[in-house]
């Protein structure tokens, strides 16, 4: 809101002494707010003693050391740009050549292929384990969430912040029918449980997206985001509170893993390594796992692009960008908006009746409004409607946060209570608003249109209107 | 009857406090149209500096009279609070003015994650609870059987928020620094024309909104006694619930609609069921959003054509 070009100019006619000095200035004032806004709850920590009591530690040292890395850190900064002020330069703006923008969709695709293999073959089978689940299988699954809930959001404009209730009908759906139902009515088929409830599992979060969409299509923009998230949560309490239906809060285990087309992944002679004659580990299955929550992460991107130049997906983004010239228009905003809604859960279904399969235990934990948040913010740090760019964001989010997991050898330097894990959240929290200032259109901020006249034009996404609803 | 009176007053005391919190959201939504997510977070961390200000205040320094040390509890809490609100909206939202919408919204769940942690590694992810406050309690009449109750916590509550209320009530309606907050609600690119400062006037609203918060934190930690890292969340989202239901934008309304949920909450565990009261909340959030979308002291959207 400043105006700009008055700076450079006072800048320029200062002297490098006043430069200096307001610097200081900068420094001295970042560390006081650093003292304030620090000093009760890292000055003071509370603790409870032995007798049960609380008690109050104080940790000035730590106190000190961070209003000084605060304080040195502006002053840092501000000496910095106050040097730069004197020479404006403007930074030509950074284009991807066109030969690594076309090439990277086949090459991520391939890389994504043979990515077990290679890292099978590098760490051998036990360490595999670990780099294909965790990194891998745990990726792709908020890489096909994300995917899903682009529909909704990037596409149609729909912010919707109770997407994980989607993901939960999934997961309970495959779950209880698994552990309850096909057990009681078709003992034989438990080998097939995961083929059959997957396409159910669909189908009944796209009824929940549709009986969620129901009463809400007249609201947009952030009070269509809070009665999702109401909803989100609404589901969430069901699910902890009706304790006959889902067990509360000790969830369901021992939910049956998926098979390879009916042969179970186990160490009989009719399971998976004896059948081709391999010897027999939990790799296979980790890898197997892989490549179906792969195969169903590409169905999503493949499916939305697809929908994307029908009819309906070209009105999802006419209703983005205008949903008054829509109706204007004779397009149905009902429908479209339903269908938003539906197809976007329908992915989340998938998504969490494939979790639940990988797991083989769900409780309401996992269904929390932090995951909401977590999908969606990695739609958004993606650039909304960019499929690469979301799956960069997951990549980057999802990945980045679990290798802070990895940092035991950060206990070398900061002693055996240091534990880095903890601070994975803060990190990411600290992520998320540090990406949204630098880039608060996403990675991928171009977009190419789907119907065009003449030439086909990246359109910059500032032009975009996303989340008007 | 009696159990009626007796949720009557718990509810007006519970209501109060979102009624507080929901002031937060509702002068930021009027002003940027922005849902301050890291609001409900500001609460619980204001919670959080309230419970070390007390044991300072009563263990270290020794202050003997516990009104005088909730006094300077209540002012220290608004003052801390209010400046790591004032940050936040430095760091995490002015760079982000102006730009599309939903990356403040994404900057602000970012936030509220930070906040959550924060004060999980800094104070740890136990259960925080005090010695009980100004429990003694006051029967209004009995018959026999049940006795409907007042405690001084309550009618502190009641108190402190009636007051402060009038006070920002004032502030708003009369001074100057009200007149450019109502300036910048109903267009900020004019208010800018005629000489608001209206990043100070926005600056001004996140800090008015956290010394409530802060308010709403103490309260809430003498009245339930305890405290955890994760209890930003839930009255946050019902003090959001409050300002939709009073009519996004309106301070009466928040109050109103803090009352309501805080009523609607009590009423409900006490004559139904206690694990589904936050159902019944979210619910009526929804119902009341797609019946009467600008709520109910709310001025109706003008759609553009």
């Amino acid at each position: 809101m400043t105006i700009a070009p008055s700076q450079p100019v006072a800048a320029a006619v200062a002297s490098p002494a006043r430069d200096f000095a307001g610097a200081i200035k900068d420094g001295l004032f970042a560390g006081l707010i650093a003292l304030g806004v620090f000093g009760p709850l890292i000055g003071f920590k509370t603790v409870v003693d032995m007798q049960n009591r609380l008690i109050l530690e104080t940790r000035w040292g730590l106190l000190a050391s961070i209003v000084l890395t605060v304080a040195a850190g502006r002053f840092l900064i501000s000496a910095y740009q106050r040097r730069r002020a004197d020479t404006p330069t403007a930074k030509p703006a950074f284009v991807w050549p066109a030969a690594v923008s076309k090439g990277l969709p086949p090459a991520a695709l391939l890389v994504l292929f043979v990515y077990p293999m290679m890292i099978y073959g590098v760490t051998g089978g036990s360490g595999a384990l670990k780099w294909i689940d965790n990194f891998g299988v745990q990726i792709l699954i908020y890489i096909m969430l994300a995917w899903g809930l682009n529909v909704v959001v990037g596409l149609a404009g729909l912010l919707d912040l109770g997407y994980v209730a989607f993901y939960a009908v999934g997961a309970y759906a495959y779950a209880l029918l698994a552990t309850q139902v096909i057990p009681a009515t078709f003992p034989q088929l438990g080998v097939w449980a995961f083929w059959i409830c997957l396409p159910i599992a669909g189908m009944l979060a796209a009824f929940w997206g549709v009986l969620l969409g129901f009463p809400v299509l007249r609201l947009r923009g952030d009070y269509l985001a809070i009665v999702t998230l109401a909803f989100g949560e609404i589901i969430r309490m069901v699910l902890v509170n009706w304790k006959d239906f889902s067990n509360g809060y000790e969830g369901i285990s021992t939910i049956p893993r998926p098979s390879f087309f009916g042969i179970p992944f186990n160490a009989s002679d009719t399971g998976f390594a004896a059948v081709f004659g391999l010897e027999f580990s939990p790799v296979y299955r980790t890898i197997f796992l892989y490549y179906v929550i792969l195969c169903l992460a590409l169905l999503t991107a493949w499916v939305s692009t697809r929908l994307r130049r029908l009819p309906v997906g070209r009105a999802w983004e006419a209703l983005r960008e205008d949903e008054i010239a829509c109706r204007s228009l004779g397009i149905n905003t009902v429908n479209t908006k339903l269908t938003a809604f539906a197809i976007g859960a329908m992915f989340g279904g998938f998504a969490g009746s494939f979790f639940a399969a990988r797991q083989g235990f769900i409780s309401p934990e996992s269904f929390t409004f932090l995951e909401s948040a977590t999908i969606l913010a990695i739609v958004v740090l993606g650039g909304m409607g960019s499929l690469i760019g979301t799956a960069i964001a997951a990549v980057a989010m999802i990945g980045g946060t679990e290798l802070l997991r990895e940092l035991d050898w950060m206990k070398l330097i900061f002693g055996n209570d240091f534990d880095p894990a903890q601070y994975r959240m803060l990190i990411f929290g600290l992520a998320m608003v540090a990406i949204m200032i630098w880039k608060p259109r996403g990675f991928v901020s171009t977009r190419m249109p789907t119907a065009f006249l003449k030439s086909r034009r990246k359109i910059s996404s500032d032009l975009v209107k996303e989340g008007h609803g | 009857m009696e159990v009626f009176f007796q949720q009557l007053i718990n509810g007006l005391t519970l209501g109060s406090i979102y009624g507080l919190i929901a002031i937060g959201y509702t002068m930021v939504f009027g002003i940027i149209g922005m849902v301050n997510f890291a609001h409900g977070d500001v609460f619980m961390v204001s919670s959080f500096i309230a419970l070390i200000a007390l044991m300072v205040i009563t263990t270290w320094l020794g202050v003997g009279s516990i009104i005088l040390a909730l006094l300077i509890v209540l002012i220290i809490a608004m003052v801390f609070t209010s400046l790591i609100s004032w940050t936040i909206e430095r760091i995490a939202y002015r760079p982000l003015r102006g730009s599309f919408r939903l990356a403040p919204l994404i900057s602000a769940i970012g936030m509220s994650i930070v906040l959550m942690n924060f004060v999980q590694v800094a104070q740890g992810p136990r259960n925080k609870a005090v010695d009980p406050i100004l429990n003694t309690v006051i029967i209004l009449f009995d018959n026999g059987t049940y006795a409907v109750t007042l405690s001084y916590k309550q009618i502190m509550i009641a108190i402190t928020t009636a007051v402060l209320l009038m006070v920002f009530w004032w502030v708003v309606a009369k001074t100057p620094l009200g007149r450019a907050q109502r300036a910048c609600e109903q267009d900020r690119k004019m208010a800018a024309l005629l000489g608001v400062d209206v990043d100070r006037t926005i600056s001004v609203t996140f800090v008015m909104g956290a010394a409530l918060a802060a308010v709403a934190g103490t309260l809430y930690l003498v009245y339930y006694g305890v405290v955890n890292f994760a209890d930003g969340f839930t009255p946050g989202v019902k003090a959001f619930t409050a300002a939709v239901l009073g009519g996004i934008g309106s301070l009466p309304g928040a109050v109103l609609g803090g009352l309501l949920i805080g009523l609607i909450e009590t009423f409900w565990s006490a004559y139904f069921s206690v694990e589904y009261k936050d159902v019944a909340a979210f619910s009526i959030l929804a119902v009341v959003l797609i019946f009467l979308p600008q709520g109910i002291l709310g001025r109706p959207d003008v759609e553009k054509v």
